[in-house]
């Protein structure tokens, strides 16, 4: 048996085969060609395909590991797009008459070269992603993969030198138990990807190389302490494996509760919804159970990209998040950008004090044809299954009055071209300042429900920047001034005939089920990872009468 | 054409993510994009490789310049975004 001990990147156990990957080796030798016109369209068309398939990879890489990860295989793209690159190339081929994937070689170890001699760590590391780049274009041209293939009928712990991003993006969770490399860092994109994908990775481990012979012997990763056993004894095996029965079963335990309803022991009913940010979440979401969508955040129809999402765009997004909840509740939030999270096609003024500026539901009242555009797509999806609507950020019965009658200039429109949507669909705002919670008793009038944002919320009423790392003692999630706040717009929404949801995060903290439900609220709506252990904690509770 | 001044803000200077995200940006435009430092040289915008080696520091005053068709878009988004994120 042999131990190697390594930077966890997350916990769970997993046992399995392993297989070993290096990349081949790309070490090519020039041949001298005749056909000069050839060889650059060859050139022209790898770059194309490699930009198509990089395009793919941001996608993943934005659903799976958010924008951060995805900004990463851009700047691959550029690189791509970088003119100097692209003459120097075709300089090559066309002096010295020798073949496209050497003249790709040369020069990607030339450009990459450039920046791993740069002060900066960060510019080091990128040096990798030029030979990555450069890898990929030379397989178009050779026609090769050269990546990683895996053979989706088993499941391996995958052991190598290091992963490229481009690599890591392309694993799944199927396929792969662990993942382990001998460099590599916490911090490193391959790390973020991992993560991001819920694949456990033990990083920068003590092997001094990955051996050829590993290749089908069974190991051990045990991801929490960074631990990894190679043909593992009997005693270290029968121990790991009785830790991953457990884990195991916890997992079938929870599975088991997805479809039976969140009711507590005392026969209080809470629906658990899911918060999603794209079409791709929604699968997430009905695995794990969730009754509906209680938040649609629909800023990622707005971010990542140059110019604003067409009404046809958005339309056809909201449509496939509708019919995939299949007559469940969706609850779609009109965009809420600011100037601290925007997009620079939006041409936001700077602001000192974005948190507090012209942003959310502000933004929409100022560009009005935004809004409009948002709102026809969002009603024209309602035909398809059971929509609502939601307001951010909302201070006043005033705006309120105002969205009410873009709305109905919305309805007027699409009446009279003729095009179906939900004339009695729901219109609801979040409750995230502490003037909404305040006068909820006159916004309970104007809506039909609430979705209390606790995360903002507690921002507003505590005067703390939830980003500053030094104000968290400050910063209570369950201080008592946003407990009462919350009290209060639930006692306001019930004396008015309206339901209450939650979709801060304070939603699915298990500490706070009882206080929710005491104060009647109907609906809890968080990430979809989080639902099944919340189901959990309710159907324990006993809080006896109904008040 | 066009063209606006830009000092660094950013402590960090112009290091490879917003490179990445500047440069991405001047692609959406038709028009030719440069940025000259004080020292007078001048430097492409589309340029991934050359805006991420230049070593913009913090403090750096910077000419940006537009010409073509869009050149008028294309400096108020560069102005933007330089004025929000460097």
């Amino acid at each position: 048996m042999m131990l190697f001990k390594g930077k966890s990147l997350s916990s769970g156990v997993a046992i399995g085969k392993i297989k070993t990957y290096s990349p081949e080796k790309i070490d090519l030798l020039p041949t001298k060609i005749n056909d000069i016109e050839n060889e650059l369209n060859t050139l022209k068309l790898s770059f194309e395909r490699t930009i198509s398939q990089l395009i793919e990879l941001e996608e993943k890489a934005r659903v799976n590991a958010g924008d951060e990860a995805a900004e990463l295989f851009i700047s691959h793209q550029l690189m791509l797009q970088d003119e100097d690159f692209i003459n120097c190339i075709k300089s090559i081929i066309i002096n010295e008459r020798t073949n496209a994937a050497w003249a790709v070689q040369l020069i990607g170890l030339k450009f990459a070269k450039q920046f791993s001699e740069m002060d900066d760590e960060y510019f080091r590391e990128r040096a990798a992603d030029v030979i990555d780049v450069s890898h990929q274009i030379i397989s178009f041209i050779r026609n090769v993969n050269h990546g990683l293939m895996i053979n989706s009928d088993d499941r391996y712990i995958l052991i190598a030198d290091d992963l490229t991003p481009s690599e890591t993006i392309k694993l799944n969770r199927t396929s792969i138990l662990a993942i382990v490399t001998r460099l590599g860092s916490a911090n490193s994109h391959t790390a973020i990807l991992a993560r991001a994908l819920d694949i456990p990775a033990v990083v920068a481990t003590s092997m001094a190389s990955i051996e050829n012979d590993w290749q089908g012997l069974e190991a051990i990763v045990d991801s929490e302490n960074g631990n990894i056993y190679i043909d593992p004894d009997m005693a270290t095996f029968s121990k790991f494996k009785q830790a991953l029965n457990v884990q195991s079963k916890r997992k079938k335990q929870l599975l088991a509760l997805r479809d039976e309803p969140a009711i507590t022991q005392c026969g209080r009913r809470v629906k658990l919804y899911a918060n999603i940010g794209s079409v791709e979440d929604v699968s997430s979401a009905v695995e794990n159970g969730a009754e509906g969508i209680g938040l649609l955040r629909s800023e990622f129809l707005f971010l990542g990209r140059t110019n604003l999402p067409s009404e046809d765009e958005q339309f056809h997004a909201y449509r496939s998040i509708v019919e995939g909840m299949n007559g469940k509740r969706v609850i779609i939030r009109t965009i809420d950008l600011g100037a601290d999270k925007q997009a620079e096609y939006l041409k936001l003024p700077v602001e000192d004090n974005p948190a507090m500026g012209c942003r959310a539901i502000r933004l929409c009242i100022e560009r009005p044809e935004m809004l409009i555009t948002q709102l026809r797509a969002i009603l024209r999806a309602s035909a398809f299954g059971r929509v609502a609507i939601m307001y951010p950020m909302i201070t006043a019965v005033w705006e309120l009055e105002l969205l009410k009658s873009y709305h109905l200039h919305c309805c007027d429109q699409l009446l009279s071209e003729g095009i179906a949507f939900d004339n009695e669909i729901e219109v609801g705002i979040m409750i995230e300042t502490p003037a909404s919670a305040l006068i909820s008793d006159l916004l309970a009038k104007e809506v039909d429900f609430f979705s209390i944002g606790t995360n903002d919320l507690a921002q507003y009423t505590l005067a703390v920047d939830r980003q500053h790392p030094a104000l968290e003692r400050y910063n209570d999630p369950m201080h008592p001034a946003l407990l009462k706040l919350i009290e209060q717009t639930c006692s306001n929404a019930h004396k008015n005939g309206i339901w209450v949801g939650i979709c801060g995060e304070l939603a699915v903290n298990p500490k706070m089920s009882e206080f929710f439900i005491n104060s009647g609220v109907s609906e809890l709506s968080g990430s979809p990872a989080a639902l099944l252990p919340l189901k959990e904690k309710i159907k324990s509770i006993n809080i006896g009468n109904f008040m | 054409m066009e063209s606006i001044n830009h000092t660094i803000k950013d402590p960090l200077g112009i290091h490879a993510r917003p490179a990445g995200m500047l440069v991405r940006l001047a692609m959406n435009f038709n028009s030719e994009l440069s940025i000259a430092r004080e020292s007078g040289e001048s430097y492409s915008l589309k340029k991934i490789f050359t805006i991420m080696s230049l070593g913009l520091k913090y403090g750096e005053k910077l000419t940006i310049s537009a010409k073509g068709d869009d050149e008028k878009e294309a400096i108020q988004a560069l102005s933007q975004y330089l004025s929000n994120n460097l």
